[in-house]
């Protein structure tokens, strides 16, 4: 008897929203839908809404509400701190890793600013040395990602944001620091204060809330020009009328964070499943064993391609991803994995798997029965 | 399931029918660039100018292990000659739908066919 018995191994890529942030936005939809900017009862009531949020978020970052800017997506928070710095410094630098998502990556590179790419080791971390050789007196930022969306590579944060500090005092031009916590938000502290950072970006899909929204925090004393001009809300900084069941909704998933972290948990299920994959022959783990988001797998098979190995799983009814799932459509094999010197052909091969919330042993092991002849059927096709 | 490839192109890429190795093939179509990820070669076995038989091992998206299929069925049993004009839009045609990035798989498809011809007649 068929039962829907399908699994979901692509939390990277998205997750689903938590019933009770469902819950929360769903009045705002309809019977709440005042434009927070209005001043009657309608209004002010969606207004409440979004201050509350506000402080919702504020309260996870450890920030003032002021410093938190409501976006319609992770991207767009990124493109209002990277641009809006950009846009405000006469001769600016700006200083980011090879392993960026393209969301930071393309930015930097659009933008116009002089910008040095920083490499990363084996593992994906980049080394601090090469951050303080690249740093000029032209430097305004420094964006640097939180955990890595493929290979879950944290980067150290606190370590980045101790040495800008200390370049910092020695300079006039203020270098601001910036990292992309949208991959990293669901499991690691988000204190901006202890993490030292200017800029921090939130997605909403990531972390079980809704697409379509995102949080930046920027901290006030960072001169942005804006990107997106209009009606002037979110301080100026970011225009467009409020999209209050979406703010809503991501408010309502941070909050839960707090109770549903589940760091161990997910992290033993995770190592269990990267310990039994590891024994197929010619399997290889992609980013480092520790200092690793908890709920990401990558690997490497010898004589298969990565894609072939997603849509066979597919047809069984798992779903996995090649790499990040923006680069579907690119023929090109993953920017990380080459910047962490996989060749062409290994990085062809890969497969992310990763965990969620709602992922059982069950599951994980209908996988793992079900990866090695996926992995052998390829090799027979391929001969090699 | 997927609507990014026919259900066709699927068919050929979950059981491809002419998957595997010739012994003593009369030629060898060795195609394909590590940096797209696709490595395919075609075996073929002539018979009075004819392609008796055809088989491919091919490391590459499903794309590339359904057009490498399809070239096979298209090829078997054709004149050199009649093979050698076989275009990757018949092998396209062929399979249905193909996602739009994909359809250079064909093209890789073809050249391991006329390679392996090639390599006969060099022979």
């Amino acid at each position: 008897m068929l039962m829907n018995t399908k699994i979901y191994l692509d939390n990277a890529s998205t997750t689903p929203v938590d019933e009770r942030v469902m819950k929360d936005m769903r009045p705002f939809f309809d019977e709440k839908f005042g434009n927070p900017s209005s001043l009657h009862s309608f209004g002010q009531e969606a207004r409440v809404a979004i201050d509350e949020s506000r402080e919702k978020i504020a309260d996870f970052l450890n920030c003032d509400p002021k410093e938190v800017i409501f976006t319609g997506s992770a991207t767009e928070a990124n493109n209002i701190m990277i641009k809006g710095i950009i846009e405000a410094d006469d001769d600016p630098h700006v200083i980011t890793t090879a392993i960026e998502h393209d969301a930071v990556l393309e930015t930097v590179k659009q933008s116009g600013a002089n910008y040095s790419i920083l490499d990363v080791d084996e593992d994906g971390f980049v080394n601090l040395k090469d951050l303080e050789e690249e740093i000029n007196e032209k430097t305004v930022l420094v964006t640097v990602m939180y955990a890595n969306n493929e290979i879950g590579t944290i980067q150290p944060i606190k370590e980045i944001a101790e040495l800008i500090k200390t370049k910092n005092k020695e300079r006039d031009k203020k270098i601001h620091f910036h990292t992309d916590a949208a991959q990293a938000a669901g499991y690691l502290n988000c204190d901006v204060k202890e993490l030292g950072v200017d800029g921090l970006t939130i997605s909403g899909h990531k972390i079980y809330g809704p697409k379509g929204v995102g949080v930046l925090f920027k901290k006030r004393n960072v001169k942005a020009e804006p990107i997106i001009f209009g009606g002037g809300q979110e301080d100026g900084i970011r225009s467009g009328t409020y999209n209050t069941p979406l703010i809503v909704g991501i408010a309502k998933a941070v909050e839960l964070l707090k109770e549903e972290k589940r760091k161990e948990e997910t992290e033993e299920l995770r190592d269990y499943m990267i310990d039994e994959v590891l024994k197929i022959e010619g399997a290889s783990l992609n980013g480092p064993q520790k200092s690793r988001l908890p709920n990401n797998a990558n690997f490497s098979f010898k004589g298969v391609e990565g894609e072939s190995i997603v849509m066979i799983l597919d047809q069984k009814g798992i779903a996995t991803s090649t790499g990040s799932a923006c680069s579907s459509k690119s023929l090109e094999a993953s920017h990380v994995l080459k910047a962490i010197g996989l060749k062409d052909l290994d990085a062809h091969s890969s497969l992310r798997v990763s965990v969620g919330r709602k992922t059982t042993k069950k599951e994980i092991d209908k996988f793992l029965k079900i990866l090695p002849t996926t992995i052998e059927r390829l090799r027979e096709i391929s001969g090699r | 399931m997927s609507n990014i490839y026919s259900e066709k192109a699927m068919d050929h890429f979950l059981n491809p029918r002419n998957m595997g190795k010739l012994d003593d093939p009369d030629g060898i179509g060795d195609v394909g660039n590590p940096g797209c990820g696709d490595l395919m070669t075609i075996y073929i076995k002539v018979d009075e100018d004819k392609i008796k038989d055809i088989k491919f091992k091919t490391l590459g998206c499903a794309a590339a292990i359904a057009t490498s299929d399809m070239i096979c069925e298209l090829a078997k049993g054709k004149v050199l000659d009649d093979a050698l004009k076989i275009t990757f839009q018949d092998v396209v045609d062929k399979l249905g739908k193909l996602p739009p990035s994909k359809v250079h798989c064909a093209n890789l498809a073809q050249k391991g066919l006329k390679e392996a011809i090639n390599d006969y007649r060099g022979k």
